[in-house]
């Protein structure tokens, strides 16, 4: 039997970000704790012991507004419900502006290994205009304190394409947040998604075009190898040995429980979404789902999945389609979107960054 | 019914000159439709036909009028296409008539497919009766459009009735002249049968219904009739007229009369327009002059978008094909479309009506390449061969003398553009032959064109250059020596069939050109960069490149949502099927358009 990964999606902001579309409302103590109440109810009513539990996210929304003794609960009452493994990776969402050396060290006992921070970028301007509440050496003090708190592994999260940027400023932010002690970046395409306060006229006029965001892209991409940070995913980069296990799950098509409003799972053969409503969730006994998929991990989604990972796909596990793959690939290379050894594919950063239509021609 | 009693008759007009109004308002004067079943303009019931104002086929009713002397009249009217494509269709129905109505729109004057029309019917000796429409206009200027009649055809027109359709004004008058002045058609009943086919169309039930002009003899329900250009013979089952909405078995129909026979006919091909009906057992000695077989001119590959619904598309075409024997169809194979059909029509007209109706009764998507015409390619080794689709033009080196079809074109239109149609005719390789003017403000010009550069777009641009008003008319001339070549378009370094065409050498350059713009514009950036290439033989004239797309990435895939990522696979999935796939370059329907339209 395969291992499982617990995701909690803690749907808390202190504010709501611009360009953000998960779900998420605003911090009330109170509800806080009723939404507690209910995440241990459901890790009492998703429990299995038959298999070792090796990852575990806090994912939001903001995670960090929980106080460590709300985490600690959870994590005790997973520990009880999963057969949470040793080596664990525990991974929380934890925005800047939340983090204190205290909180760190006490987020540290409570089992807490890994911590993903919401940086963004190391340029006050495009923090302002993101509506983050932190500045630069806010992000800094953060990173510094959680190194101290004895946190080795440590995420930071970097917006690419944001209106205005150039690659000098771009380039600016990667060189300040690679000289501090974190293992691994993650680094993503802003998006305007629509309905969002950045779904306007006038920020999407000021956002770098289809060849800029490109630019920007890869010049990322470049830099960050250089820096030691080796990129393993279209959006994620990291020194060896520090690529998260936890998202490493989504692209596998391994198993994972989501617990909270609007939290994914895959399980059981099938996937399924907890309904987007913080309500029904804290009143339901077990949170309400929708099925999204019957029949997960197709060849078709493997191969989707996959291809978003460096490693690429493995042909021999493919027997049925490796002759139509390889007979499409030629383009893919010479067009230097894709690198084959000849047992496995795998998408160059160029390639990543036309993925979708990659991963089309590939597999259509 | 004596003879003296019938009127075969037609109606001339122009386009918008209002002769389908004036067949509503004779139809409702001698109260052959009940007011109540009126509807506009009745004799076109195609809603094709009622859109464009057009009639695409010929169709007779007969009608019952009580003239001023007391006398019961039987009127035919026979309903006649007005476009040059169906010229020959035009003639025949001509062919059935003693006399023609000629509609002349009081404000615009005559226009080139009038002229060419009532010239037609003077040759056919038809009476030609003037009526000025569209008096009620405030532009209307009869007094001088009856001396325009006169002095451009050389009929007496100063008092032909002044009417407005539209209003029901004067209509009576226009029914008097028919009794008037048109003759009571000729023919003895005791001669053979001899009955000319001016029109017939499939009806599900009875199988081919033809329409006839009886010249001489009768027929009757029973009778073995044969037809003589394909030697086919039928068993009548029916005879007898048309009203203006249903067909009324009389049981015969005699010489002098106009009427349809159903004779469980399978086949519209066996019932050509302009072929003669006899008796098998007593058949005439010869058939009536004037027969011909309708070639198709313009040529066109016909393709469904989805490669599925090749054989709804065969169907439709085997429908339609039942009610007009001049669409011609065979099936096509194109590497860039798939399966379809090369489909030969008599024009550009004809062309349209055929793809709207597919797309419109049928509800088919289409993809049509580049209307081509036939050319006349001699080989070194003498033999001849005549080429209708490009695929097929053979290599240079083995031509001796190529040539391709021209047209006598007249044009018609106020004086203040002569030059804007000289310029156009000039650039479509028009040779100038001579020009008239009418009166103070309106002209005649008569060039000598390539029916290759009519065939696009050259009426539209006509139109365009002369702000509505100039009417064009043409007719075949023949085959000239051309210096002609063939254009390929290559993407990705393969060439497209279906774009291929063939055009005369000091067009090429511009028109390659032309054509790489327009497909740089209409093919989206995609996966892979698409080299856009217009060549003669293996030399490349023009080059344009679609660049790759660049970025096309769902960067994040949170929480392990997947959703989002797979309906996007999905919509791409879909998208492609919406693209034609040649090797790995994509190419939307609308590429294939746009080539099509490249002036407009």
């Amino acid at each position: 039997m395969s291992s499982l990964g617990l995701y909690f999606h803690v749907p808390f902001c202190g504010r709501k970000c611009g360009y953000c579309d998960f779900y998420s409302v605003c911090y009330r103590k109170e509800q806080a704790e009723l939404y507690i109440q209910a995440v241990l109810r459901n890790i009492r009513h998703y429990s299995d012991l038959s298999r070792c539990t090796d990852t575990v996210y806090f994912g939001g929304g903001t995670p960090s507004l929980l106080v460590p003794e709300q985490l600690g609960q959870i994590l005790d009452e997973a520990k009880d419900s999963f057969r949470l493994a040793e080596n664990g990776e525990i991974t929380l969402e934890a925005n800047p502006s939340t983090l204190t050396l205290e909180k760190l060290q006490k987020l540290r006992e409570i089992g807490i290994n890994r911590l993903s921070i919401g940086v963004q970028s190391m340029n006050d301007e495009e923090l302002s205009l993101l509506g983050r509440t932190h500045t630069a050496a806010r992000a800094e003090k953060a990173v510094l304190e959680a190194a101290q708190a004895g946190f080795g592994n440590i995420s930071c999260d970097l917006m690419i394409g944001l209106p205005g940027q150039t690659p000098q400023l771009l380039g600016r932010s990667i060189e300040k947040m690679a000289v501090l002690p974190i293992q691994h970046i993650s680094a993503y395409i802003l998006k305007i998604e629509a309905g969002t306060p950045f779904d306007c006229d006038q920020i999407r006029g000021a956002l770098p075009g289809e060849d800029a965001q490109s630019e920007l892209y890869l010049k990322a991409v470049e830099m960050l190898e250089k820096l030691g940070f080796s990129q393993y995913e279209v959006s994620n980069f990291a020194k060896p040995g520090s690529e998260s296990r936890h998202n490493c799950r989504y692209w596998k098509c391994l198993d994972y429980i989501g617990i909270g409003p609007s939290a994914h799972s895959c399980c059981g053969g099938k996937r399924f979404a907890a309904d987007p409503d913080i309500q029904r969730f804290v009143e339901s006994p077990a949170q309400p789902v929708t099925v999204t998929d019957e029949a997960p991990c197709g060849f078709e989604e493997r191969a989707m999945l996959l291809l978003r990972l460096r490693e690429g796909l493995l042909l021999s596990n493919f027997p049925e389609h490796r002759k139509a793959i390889e007979r499409k690939l030629p383009p893919l290379i010479k067009a230097g979107y894709a690198e084959t050894d000849g047992e496995r594919i795998w998408l160059t950063a160029k390639g990543f960054l036309m993925s979708n239509s990659v991963i089309t021609y590939l597999i259509f | 019914m004596a003879n003296d009693k019938i009127r075969n008759f037609c109606i001339i007009a122009h386009i918008d000159h209002g002769k389908s109004t004036l067949a509503d308002r004779i139809l409702e004067k001698t109260e052959t439709v009940a007011i109540r079943d009126m509807e506009d303009q009745l004799l076109d019931n195609m809603d094709i036909e009622r859109e464009r104002g057009i009639t695409i086929k010929a169709r007779a009713v007969r009608l019952k009028y009580t003239a001023k002397d007391g006398e019961d009249y039987i009127f035919n009217l026979i309903d006649t296409p007005g476009h040059v494509d169906f010229n020959y269709e035009v003639s025949r129905s001509l062919a059935a008539c003693e006399g023609a109505i000629l509609v002349v729109d009081a404000s615009q004057g005559i226009e080139a497919q009038t002229l060419a029309n009532t010239y037609l019917a003077i040759e056919h000796d038809l009476e030609v009766v003037p009526v000025v429409n569209k008096i009620d206009l405030p532009s209307a200027d009869p007094e001088r459009v009856c001396s325009e009649v006169e002095s451009i055809i050389g009929i007496p027109a100063m008092d032909a009735p002044k009417i407005s359709a539209k209003m029901g004004v004067n209509i009576e008058e226009v029914l008097e002249r028919i009794v008037t002045d048109i003759p009571a058609p000729q023919g003895d009943p005791e001669k053979p049968l001899k009955a000319l086919i001016f029109d017939s169309y499939y009806d599900s039930y009875k199988g081919v219904i033809i329409y006839v002009r009886v010249k001489e003899g009768r027929v009757k329900v029973g009778d073995n009739i044969r037809l003589m250009a394909t030697g086919a013979v039928f068993n009548v089952v029916e005879a007898g007229f048309m009203d203006a909405t249903t067909l009324v078995n009389n049981g015969s129909l005699e010489a002098g009369e106009v009427g349809y026979i159903a004779a469980s006919i399978k086949s519209i091909g066996d019932t050509q327009v302009g072929d003669t009906v006899t008796c098998d057992d007593r058949p005439c000695d010869e058939p009536l002059p004037g027969y011909r077989k309708v070639n198709p001119m313009v040529f066109s590959g016909i393709y469904p978008a989805d490669g599925a619904k090749y054989g709804d598309l065969r169907e439709a075409l085997e429908k339609l094909q039942l009610n007009d024997a001049s669409l011609s169809f065979e099936p096509e194979t194109s590497i860039a479309l798939g399966f379809g059909f090369r489909c030969g029509f008599l024009g550009l007209l004809h062309m349209e009506i055929i793809q709207e109706r597919l797309e419109r009764e049928y509800n088919l998507d289409l993809v049509t390449t580049a209307p081509s015409v036939i050319y006349k390619v001699t080989m070194t080794n003498g033999e001849v061969q005549y080429i209708d689709n490009p695929t097929n033009y053979p290599d240079p080196a083995v031509i001796q003398v190529a040539e391709e079809p021209m047209v006598k074109a007249s044009i018609l239109a106020p004086s203040e553009f002569v030059g804007n149609i000289m310029e156009l005719c000039q650039d479509r390789r028009g040779v100038f032959k001579d020009m008239k003017y009418l009166d103070d403000t309106r002209v005649e010009l008569h060039y000598e064109l390539p029916l290759n550069e009519i065939v696009y777009d050259f009426f539209d641009v006509l139109k365009s250059r002369t702000k509505g008003y100039a009417s064009f008319d043409y007719e075949m001339m023949g085959y000239v020596p051309s210096k002609l070549v063939k254009l390929d378009i290559l993407l990705n370094g393969e060439i497209v069939d279906a774009l291929s065409f063939i055009i005369h050498t000091d067009k090429a350059y511009s028109r390659a050109r032309k054509i790489a713009e327009k497909l740089k514009e209409n093919i989206p950036r995609q996966l892979f960069e698409v080299p856009i290439q217009a060549a003669i033989g293996g030399k490349i004239i023009a080059r344009e490149t679609v660049k790759a797309m660049r970025k096309d990435v769902l960067a994040k895939c949170y929480g392990g949502d997947i959703t989002r990522k797979k309906k996007l696979l999905e919509k791409q999935k879909e998208g492609k099927k919406r693209m034609r796939q040649l090797g790995t370059v994509e190419v939307p329907q609308e590429a294939f358009m746009s080539v099509l339209k490249l002036d407009s």
